[in-house]
């Protein structure tokens, strides 16, 4: 078990009844940066929810991570806005200069890439987003730079 | 963000602080949830809601007040609304732009919802990728309640409402409602047949009432002008107004509000500004991968339900992504088969199997392997996946297929028969050279080329092997000078 008070501290907000599954798997996802095995397996007795079906939601939704995650979160918006505006080409440029697929993180730990559907910025196409950053009509020469500027240690 | 031309749902966009409830009050907000609650019975709330004519705007035209009238009166008890904020649909950002820029009108239009057809509990749906409307709405409904127009004994009143906000966790299939209603409570979001459908059994077995952000948000506005208002705008069957999201290649993207009515052309060109520099329109794509094209011949055809529909097209989500003579429909096809197929649940088989093949197809044209066989295939697949697939996702999966390969036959006969794409977008048709005279010799092609396929010297002219080249268009994305030509 790597950390019980930041877990307790989640379970702490809800009722513990079936229905707050998603809710508190989307917390620890968010405090843990991925769904730790232990923390499900408290999750899954605490919630009264069988350990499988815990797994079956963490693996359905995009949104969780059973390894952990990048410090940074790169999302390249595959919309359909985006795919006319040269989003695959995008994607492929931002996948040769990391270095890793979607779903994949770098060796060092520093960034994860996903493709999201669509992020609702269509009147910037294409859009690259770092964590809560937005950057709109990237061109496949700008992405280094956008890189470049989360590279730095923290 | 476009002019605005008719605001009822967009009435407050821009216009107010939405992290402040004195704000929406300031502009007229929370009076409707006042009179009803103090003046109407929920019986006549309801009367209003039907009499308005208005129609669901998430996607399948239904009647509001039809549909709230089924769950008033379906046994059972508790009830439950819910407000799907899922916009699943690429290229679609109405909604967030609601929930984002006035959380206010969604929580009014609920709670007068569930006045209307006695719930207690609501629940908003707010899709993974809109983490900002998400924050705004809890905030909002925290407002509402130290305020009094949540809660218990809503102003004083015996009714008593409340909301709790589930942020989504990255499934497109949620914005189906079956699956939505499992995703609250806390399974996997897959859908189930219907019937029954939730206003008899939705959340928990009990009667659930389902309209998307919109449809919400012109709940207040009836309340407040009354059904009759409501209805003389719009058309015959089709009441209201209508926001888009218009987007794709047009030179003012962003949100538009117009009467039901208003020519297809006007939302493009008058309020989308028309095509971004100046080239050809093509076509059009509505409401995303469930939805159709359509073509400049239906560029007069009136924004309403009835007349989408019998284009081939789908009112639904309201995403308008404009496509001009640089788009290939066979590479648009394919793009949505691809979306389709990464969200399918993978319940039915239908779905689950028919994106896949049409995906494999379709990729196929692109590439240059594909038959005349091949588009008869597609047509015979889509039509089992139209008539067997489980919900609304592998359903209309479809539409975009048959709808290019309806009005754009002729391009995929070019990729099939002359293995050429006349829109010079699939990668594996086209030749990419080197112009000497533009050339700067800057070596941006060269340094981006992962096989080596450049070579030259620095301010010469760079030449691409086309036996090494394997297509992939970088050398063009990065050229500046707009040296790399493309054939097909």
């Amino acid at each position: 078990m790597t950390d019980p008070e930041r877990l307790e501290t989640i379970l702490s907000r809800y009722e513990g009844v079936a229905a707050d599954l998603i809710p508190v798997l989307q917390d620890i996802q968010d405090e843990f940066n991925y769904l730790p095995k232990d923390e499900l397996k408290i999750v899954a007795g605490r919630l009264n929810v069988p350990l499988t079906q815990v797994y079956s939601v963490a693996t359905f939704y995009k949104g969780f991570a059973l390894e952990p995650r990048g410090v940074h979160h790169v999302q390249v918006c595959r919309g359909t806005t985006c795919h006319l505006h040269g989003g695959t080409r995008l994607a492929e440029g931002v996948v040769r200069r990391l270095g890793i697929e979607p779903g994949q993180t770098t060796p060092d730990g520093q960034f994860s890439l996903e493709t999201v559907k669509c992020v609702g910025k269509c009147g910037a196409a294409p859009v690259l987003a770092v964590d809560a950053d937005y950057f709109g009509e990237v061109g496949v020469d700008g992405v280094t730079r956008i890189l470049r500027t989360y590279r730095k240690p923290k | 963000m476009s002019k605005i031309e008719f605001p009822l749902v967009t009435r407050n966009l821009g216009a107010i602080d939405p992290e402040s409830l004195e704000a929406y009050a300031a502009v007229g907000g929370y009076a409707s949830l006042k009179r009803a609650l103090t003046e109407m019975t929920s019986e006549a709330v309801l009367e209003a809601v039907d009499k308005s004519g208005l129609r669901g705007r998430g996607g399948g035209g239904f009647p509001t007040g039809r549909k709230w009238r089924f769950c008033r009166e379906a046994p059972g008890e508790p009830k439950f609304i819910i407000c799907n904020g899922s916009e699943g649909d690429p290229g679609a950002f109405l909604d967030r732009a609601v929930m984002e820029g006035d959380p206010h009108a969604i929580v009014e239009g609920m709670a007068i919802g569930a006045y209307a057809i006695g719930a207690g509990q609501g629940f908003i749906y707010v899709g993974h990728e809109y983490p900002l409307a998400a924050t705004r709405l809890r905030q909002a409904i925290a407002q509402a309640k130290e305020k009094g127009f949540l809660g218990e004994k809503i102003l004083g009143t015996p009714f008593s409402f409340d909301i709790q906000v589930r942020r989504g966790a990255g499934a497109y299939v949620c914005g189906e409602e079956t699956a939505l209603i499992n995703f609250i409570q806390g399974t996997i979001g897959e859908p189930r047949n219907r019937p029954p459908y939730p206003p008899q059994q939705g959340l928990w077995g009990q009667p659930t009432i389902i309209n998307n952000v919109e449809t919400w948000a012109n709940v207040p506005v009836i309340i407040d002008k009354g059904a009759a208002w409501f209805a003389a705008i719009g058309t015959k069957n089709s009441k209201g107004t209508k926001v888009f999201s218009v987007a794709g290649r047009v030179k003012k993207p962003g949100i538009v509000e117009v009467p039901m009515g208003t020519p297809l052309r006007q939302v493009i060109f008058d309020l989308g500004g028309g095509i971004k520099r100046d080239r050809e329109f093509k076509a059009v794509l509505t409401s995303g991968p469930g939805g159709g094209v359509l073509p400049r011949q239906f560029l007069d055809i009136p924004v309403e339900f009835e007349s989408f529909q019998a284009a081939g097209a789908n009112l639904g989500s309201g995403s308008m992504v404009v496509m001009d003579e640089g788009c290939c429909m066979v590479d648009v096809a394919r793009y949505f088969l691809e979306f389709s197929h990464d969200e399918s649940c993978g319940k039915c088989t239908p779905c689950r199997e028919g994106t896949k093949q049409l995906l494999k197809i379709l990729t196929g044209i692109t590439q240059g392997n594909g038959t005349e066989e091949d588009l008869a295939l597609m047509e015979e697949l889509c039509a089992t996946m139209a008539a067997a697939s489980l919900c609304g996702l592998g359903q209309s999966a479809v539409n975009p297929v048959l709808s290019t390969l309806k009005y754009f036959r002729e391009e995929y006969e070019a990729h099939v028969r002359d293995k050429k794409c006349p829109a010079l977008v699939c990668r594996p048709l086209l030749t990419y050279t080197v112009d000497p005279e533009t050339c700067t010799g800057c070596l941006a092609c060269l340094r981006e080329c992962q096989v080596g396929a450049i070579t030259g010297d620095v301010e010469e002219p760079q030449e691409i092997d086309q036996e090494l080249c394997i297509k992939c268009g970088m050398c063009h994305a990065v050229c500046k000078f707009d040296a790399v030509k493309v054939e097909s």
